[in-house]
């Protein structure tokens, strides 16, 4: 009996110290702070001047080749920046092209190499293992069924998640920086006529320099979806907590468990 | 927890000392193997310059992906140019007989080629991809000289390092590095998918600079000045691209 109550008072001081320990660690690394912001900037310049350079040309193609001269996969319908478009618009936008392009590669290199530092020392320090890989436990369809469940009907995060994420945010995340960002990369290196000529096979198992034009808007269009959900998700689980951990590092300590 | 030690300040310390010597060596050897290009300042210098010398580093001699004749495009699109001048139509009424290419800068024999001599020097074909920036691309056979050709009978000098080409349009001109003018797919093109190279196309001479974007391809050529500094030349950012705002490098 006297055994007991010691192992017990041994337990509880162990929680306590680990969960004061966690409480001095901060939610995010300054590595994951730091990369996910420069990311959060490159991607939105690459967007925004993404989009410029559509407008000059708001028509997709697959294939190889494609022009006002073809007929689209699809269209944008939106006025363009070039008076040989037919769009319908008796109006020609402005030509913001020469910027946007310098600006969207420049945004590309910050981009990359953010990510490579990001993910290189996400694999050697265990951040992906620890933080963002589910248990086999959380991805069984039961488990699943009611993150998802939890998901629809809008319900705040308990306070446990102030400190971790659940299934469903580790799947996006890993998807976005496994799977879509090298696509997104790989669709847009492929559009180059040099990278090409030294790596045919970039664009050719993708059908096509215009195939891989019309792959890189879609998923653009993917991670816009994530990114737009991303922040909603920031809003409903409170704005102030989640934007001062990823900023400062800080999370509410009351929140904890 | 985030008290400075000592350790930490020698630690950054290090870090910043080896970082601002590895930016400063890396710059030296950049410029030194040709890795910078002209518009490498301004705001936007940086992601230029790392393009350019990653290009430069993996695809310096690198071909650029070739058709079959099935692959041709049977509505090639030929974008707008600006109106083409009294000159050129005086030249065209003459079925283009006193077309001339100038060939000058740091060459041992300056020349002045026609048509008619351009097509009597050895001649090359491919069928390659025209990309414009805008988006759209098409598919067509390319039929001329190699500039390395023409390079090589007016003896350009070793230590040049770019070819200035200029339209007979005002104002239109471009510039490539060593690594692309001597390129085997650059040519100085006067034939297109079996016929002469048509006026809208480029007729009745065009460069054609395979690896880069349809800009670099300039229409309408008359003159090419080999040079070893591009900085002489215009606003002194290597062609007129840069001018208007454009990148120099359109390799991308």
């Amino acid at each position: 009996m006297k055994l007991r109550r010691y192992r017990l008072h041994q337990w509880r001081a162990t929680v306590k110290t680990l969960q004061m320990a966690e409480t001095l660690r901060p939610r995010h690394s300054l590595l994951v702070r730091a990369t996910h912001w420069l990311i959060t900037i490159a991607f939105l310049a690459l967007l925004v001047t993404g989009l410029e350079i559509v407008v000059s040309h708001p028509r997709f193609y697959w294939g190889e080749t494609g022009s006002v001269n073809t007929p689209p996969l699809f269209k944008i319908p939106v006025p363009s920046s070039r008076k040989m478009v037919p769009t319908g618009y008796g109006y020609v936008l402005p030509d913001e092209n020469g910027w946007s392009r310098y600006l969207h590669f420049q945004s590309a290199w910050v981009l990359v190499l953010t990510g490579l530092l990001y993910a290189g020392v996400g694999f050697f320090n265990g951040h992906f293992r620890r933080n963002l890989l589910p248990t086999l436990y959380e991805v069984s369809p039961k488990r699943l069924a009611i993150s998802i469940a939890q998901h629809l009907r809008f319900e705040r995060p308990g306070a446990e998640e102030a400190w971790s994420y659940n299934v469903l945010q580790r799947l996006a995340y890993l998807v976005v920086i496994f799977v879509l960002s090298p696509m997104i990369i790989w669709t847009g290196l492929a559009m180059s006529p040099s990278f090409v000529s030294a790596f045919p096979a970039a664009v050719n198992i993708l059908g096509g320099q215009q195939s891989a034009r019309t792959l890189h808007f879609f998923l653009t269009g993917a991670v816009v979806l994530f990114l737009l959900v991303h922040v909603f998700m920031v809003f409903l689980a409170g704005f102030r907590n989640r934007m001062r951990a990823m900023i400062t590092g800080r999370a509410d300590p009351v929140e904890r468990v | 927890m985030n008290t400075l030690t000592r350790r930490k300040l020698i630690r950054t310390g290090l870090a910043a000392t080896a970082g601002a010597t590895g930016f400063v060596v890396a710059t030296k050897l950049a410029e030194r193997y040709g890795l910078i290009p002209p518009d490498s300042g301004g705001i936007y210098g940086p992601g230029e310059t790392l393009t350019y010398a990653a290009q430069r580093v993996w695809t310096r001699h690198s071909l650029a992906r070739e058709f079959s004749p099935s692959q041709i495009s049977t509505r090639p699109f030929a974008n707008e140019v600006d109106a083409l001048g009294n000159e050129f139509q005086h030249l065209q009424q003459a079925g283009f007989a006193d077309w001339r290419l100038a060939v000058e800068g740091m060459v041992a024999h300056p020349a002045s080629f026609s048509l008619a001599e351009l097509r009597s020097f050895p001649r090359r074909s491919h069928i390659t991809m025209i990309q414009c920036e805008e988006g759209w691309s098409y598919i067509a056979e390319w039929t001329g000289v190699q500039l390395s050709h023409i390079l090589g009978l007016v003896g350009a000098l070793p230590e040049v390092r770019y070819v200035v080409y200029r339209s007979i349009q005002p104002d239109w001109w471009e510039s490539i590095d060593m690594a692309d003018a001597l390129h085997p797919q650059t040519l100085v093109t006067y034939g297109m998918n079996g016929a002469e190279l048509p006026v809208p196309f480029g007729g009745p001479l065009r460069m054609r600079v395979p690896r880069q974007l349809g800009y670099k391809s300039v229409k309408y050529i008359t003159r090419l000045t080999v040079t070893d500094n591009v900085k002489q030349f215009g606003k002194g950012l290597g062609s007129a691209s840069p001018e208007g705002g454009y990148a120099w490098y359109a390799g991308i």
